[in-house]
């Protein structure tokens, strides 16, 4: 399939794919804490009702950084669905993010402040397991194509199988659940509030919630190269990170930043790098 | 060869003048004609084939080896008199031994001239002398509105010394000059030694005691470095191998490689020195007390750039053994544990000192590596990493001016009240960090260098840049914040620095949309001519990734652009602060009627991270490595 299609095809199916998937984490976080949930359709309704509400921002400019991280998030997704570098995709995602950050810091209110210095630290801590899994992938396939990745004939979880639990890690940081909802909760009574979004309404945060569909259907797409060379295994296999990221969501209490970075860090060195000294042992 | 000589000789003829000039306008006059003399001069020579086919000099090659000689032993008497003086007895030790062994080479060889040509210019020196007539001569018209408010407004308890000033100024940018255009490795450390003995003037000038001091150990640290630099120029002249006594760089890089290891060994010592790498990073922390422009001369344009520019040229040398993975691992801890430190300050000078040995680290680290995709990352490294780390000192420089301060926290919402030098900085950072920005570019290349060499030694290159990314960022967005809302400043910058800014902003957009160009035009021909198979080193750049990165570049360049419609159909209100808001923001009711203030501060992450223990454990780490490397390189030769 030519690349610009993919491209094409993730810009407009990421959002559906990836409000279902917000629709059903919903679901099921009820019924594991035995209520009945929304519908499925659900965050699409919040979206549209988001959409009508009223601007308002406490700087005018703030909201433009929201729409660049969109902008970002969305040209980063695609470039890995269209078998990008996988090295630049994980740099124009942190470009993006980095919009995230200094519109909440542009926002100005002290919870979104320490929203974005927490969310700062967030990244820290996974931007060298995110990393070094491209560097795995690369040392097994011996290239940084997302296509070129997807094609290889062997299953990477089967040499990969450290960097996959070290990423799975990382993931748990990326999509900012617990126990590693440091940055932004998604409950407004907290100490929190919620933290880097606390100062965003209206169309933007509706954005926000956009980039987030977007941003996961991205990840789930890189946990799918881990059995790419089986679709079928590598479709089912990312859904089963999701519930599981699910259920330690439910399961799990809020960490200290402290312990996200170290914690983060230490399987980063151990399974990682770990991972990385076997294969350097094998060539 | 009549430009590359000129571009040596003016500087330091330029230095004298200014040195005789009391008055303040025919200084202005001499420094930006010879300031875009020189930038025009570096930019021809750039344009001219390489390597230059240079002739004869106009002097016998005899007669400068005595001048040379000449100001090297009054350098050196000076350099005596200061340590017994200061009492340092650790610099006279270091001064006598390094005569010593100068001394002994110079009886061995009787004034008789080796073999070989002693200037060279190829595309690598060609990019040097680019980075260093423009950058550097940034620096000096910048100096001049710097300078003349240093003295009348912001510190007018220093003595106004601002000819010398000029004249270390010059004469340290003409030795730059001299450094990267020198083969002959005599005549490259007497450029060496110049630029040692104007940093130690520069940090002291103020000659408050810290700088006095600060001075004194960045004189000790180099002056080691020197004296690895004279044994290792003994050694090659004392090598059986080499006959015709030809000291060249280029003769060493292409002669027995198991001879060749100690000197470039040795050689690499000094560089680390020069480069202000663990366990020698003190001193260029230590030479922020100086006034900015010489900050930035140190970080940017010279000083340490030699010290990566000796790496990175004996790369080929040292590439696989295990002095270049010694190399590496000296860089790469380097760039870790820096990387860190700048996350435990908040003084911004610091912060900056701290990435520049870090991101040096990084080049060390490429050299180390020492294959052709290795150095094609350290070359774009050096140059990104002067471009945008020039502007930023700049600004601050500009900042602790107005502010009185230097530390981050207090340029909280400079956007505000200094809008055209909160956007530079924020260019400058962005340079520094940002994809598609070349910084990141060129650490994206670094990283896929190493992974292909040295697969473990990539934990350095992750973890570090996650860090690097965390006091960037962190920066970025106290400038951006506006909690208390403050005038303007009227008159923000001079003539002088808003030109040097300017161009300095406009160079960090240009190195990364003329990076196609520099590679194709400069880095690949030079790797070319030093690797016998370079292979492909443009390797990030194949593939449609420039497309990409065009992309990205112009979705980042449309940011400022939105900020046309800024406000349309967007109600302001105040932010949410967990009580009664009072005064708008700045305040709120808490509980009992307390009215409290909004004090919002960065994190320093002070609970995980110590400054001074990262130090010890970074200082004993690489001493350790560099001791094994020199251990090394000395086993191998018996």
């Amino acid at each position: 399939m030519n690349s610009w299609l993919r491209f094409a095809i993730y810009v407009v199916a990421a959002p559906l794919i990836g409000g279902l998937l917000a629709g059903w984490d919903r679901r099921v976080s009820a019924r594991m804490q035995s209520r009945r949930g929304p519908p499925i359709a659900q965050p699409f309704y919040d979206v549209m009702k988001l959409w009508q509400k009223q601007n308002l921002a406490n700087c005018p400019s703030q909201n433009y950084y929201v729409l660049f991280f969109l902008a970002l998030v969305i040209f980063t997704g695609g470039l890995f669905f269209a078998g990008a570098d996988l090295l630049l995709v994980i740099f124009a995602l942190t470009t993006g993010s980095i919009f995230f950050v200094l519109g909440a810091y542009k926002a100005s209110s002290p919870f979104s402040f320490v929203g974005a210095e927490r969310e700062l630290v967030q990244m820290m801590a996974y931007e060298p397991m995110v990393l070094l899994t491209a560097i795995g992938m690369y040392m097994v396939t011996k290239t940084f194509n997302v296509s070129g990745i997807a094609s290889n004939p062997g299953m990477l979880i089967l040499t990969l199988p450290g960097i996959f639990l070290g990423f799975i890690f990382a993931l748990e940081i990326k999509f900012r659940k617990s126990p590693f909802d440091l940055s932004s909760s998604h409950h407004a009574h907290q100490e929190l509030v919620r933290g880097i979004t606390t100062e965003f309404s209206g169309r933007t945060l509706a954005m926000i919630e956009v980039a987030h569909w977007y941003e996961n259907v991205f990840l789930l797409g890189w946990v799918y190269l881990f059995f790419a060379s089986s679709p079928l295994l590598g479709v089912l296999m990312s859904l089963v990170v999701y519930g599981f990221v699910i259920l330690v969501d439910n399961v799990f209490a809020r960490l200290k930043w402290q312990t996200a970075l170290g914690s983060a860090w230490a399987v980063t060195a151990v399974l990682g790098l770990g991972n990385i000294l076997v294969l350097s042992l094998q060539r | 060869m009549t430009l590359v000589l000129a571009l040596v000789l003016v500087p330091l003829l330029t230095g004298l003048i200014l040195f005789c000039l009391r008055a303040e306008w025919p200084r202005r006059m001499v420094v930006v004609t010879v300031t875009a003399a020189v930038c025009v001069g570096s930019v021809a020579l750039a344009c001219l084939p390489a390597p230059m086919v240079l002739g004869e000099l106009p002097v016998s090659r005899h007669a400068i080896n005595e001048g040379m000689l000449a100001i090297e032993a009054l350098m050196g008497l000076y350099i005596l008199w200061v340590g017994v003086r200061s009492k340092h007895w650790l610099i006279v030790l270091l001064m006598l031994a390094q005569g010593a062994v100068m001394g002994w080479f110079e009886w061995m060889a009787k004034g008789d001239v080796p073999a070989g040509q002693p200037l060279l210019v190829d595309k690598f020196s060609m990019v040097m002398a680019l980075i260093n007539g423009i950058v550097g001569g940034g620096i000096c018209l910048y100096a001049l509105g710097y300078m003349k408010e240093y003295h009348t407004v912001a510190h007018r308890d220093v003595p106004d010394r601002r000819p010398f000033f000029f004249l270390l100024l010059f004469v340290f940018m003409g030795a730059m000059f001299g450094l990267v255009f020198s083969d002959d490795l005599p005549w490259l450390f007497f450029f060496w030694e110049i630029t040692t003995l104007c940093s130690f003037l520069l940090i002291g000038y103020t000659q408050t005691p810290e700088a006095r001091k600060n001075a004194l150990r960045a004189l000790v640290m180099n002056l080691s470095g020197g004296v690895t630099f004279a044994v290792a120029i003994l050694l090659i002249y004392r090598n059986p191998g080499n006959s015709t006594h030809d000291l060249g760089l280029q003769n060493l890089i292409k002669s027995d490689h198991a001879m060749a290891l100690l000197p470039a060994a040795l050689l690499c010592f000094a560089g680390i020195t020069k480069a202000a790498q663990y366990p020698f990073s003190s001193w260029l922390l230590g030479a922020m007390v100086a006034p900015t422009p010489v900050s930035a001369l140190l970080h940017s344009s010279t000083m340490v750039k030699a010290g990566v520019f000796l790496v990175l040229r004996l790369a080929p040398v040292i590439s696989g053994t295990t002095v270049g993975l010694m190399v590496a691992l000296v860089g790469g801890v380097t760039f870790l544990i820096g990387s860190l430190q700048a996350i435990t300050t908040s003084e911004a000078k610091r912060v900056l000192a701290y990435s520049t040995v870090a991101n040096l680290g990084l080049v060390v680290m490429c050299g180390g590596i020492g294959t052709s995709e290795a150095v094609w990352a350290g070359v774009l490294l050096i140059i990104f990493h002067a471009v945008a780390k020039c502007l930023l000192f700049l600004c601050v420089g500009v900042v602790e001016h107005k502010l009185h301060s230097r530390n981050i926290e207090d340029m909280s919402g400079l956007v505000l009240f200094m809008p055209k030098v909160a956007v530079m900085m924020l260019i400058g950072m962005s340079g520094m960090s940002l994809a598609p920005f070349g910084m990141l570019m060129s650490k994206w290349a670094a990283l896929k260098a190493v992974v292909d060499v040295y697969p473990l030694l990539s934990a350095f290159i992750i973890f570090g840049s996650a860090a690097t990314l965390f006091f960037w960022v962190k920066w970025m967005g106290k400038l951006v914040e506006t909690v208390r809302p403050q005038d303007r400043v009227v008159k923000e910058i001079s003539l002088e620095e808003s030109v040097a800014l300017y161009v300095l902003s406009l160079a960090t957009f240009l190195a990364c949309l003329l990076f196609p160009f520099v590679s194709t035009r400069f880095i690949e021909p030079y790797l070319a001519g030093v690797y016998p198979e370079p292979g492909q080193v443009n390797t990030i750049m194949g593939h449609g990734n420039t497309i990409i990165m065009v992309a990205m570049m112009v979705v980042v360049m449309l940011f400022p652009l939105s900020f046309l419609s800024r406000g349309r159909g967007v109600k302001v209100v105040d932010p949410y602060l967990g009580g009664a808001n009072i005064e708008g923001r700045t305040g709120f009711a808490a509980s009992g009627g307390a009215v409290e203030s909004v004090v919002m501060r960065n994190y320093y992450l002070g609970g995980v991270l110590n400054e001074m223990w990262l130090t010890r454990v970074a200082v004993a780490g690489s001493a350790v490595l560099l001791a094994v490397m020199i251990i090394w390189a000395i086993v191998k030769i018996l």
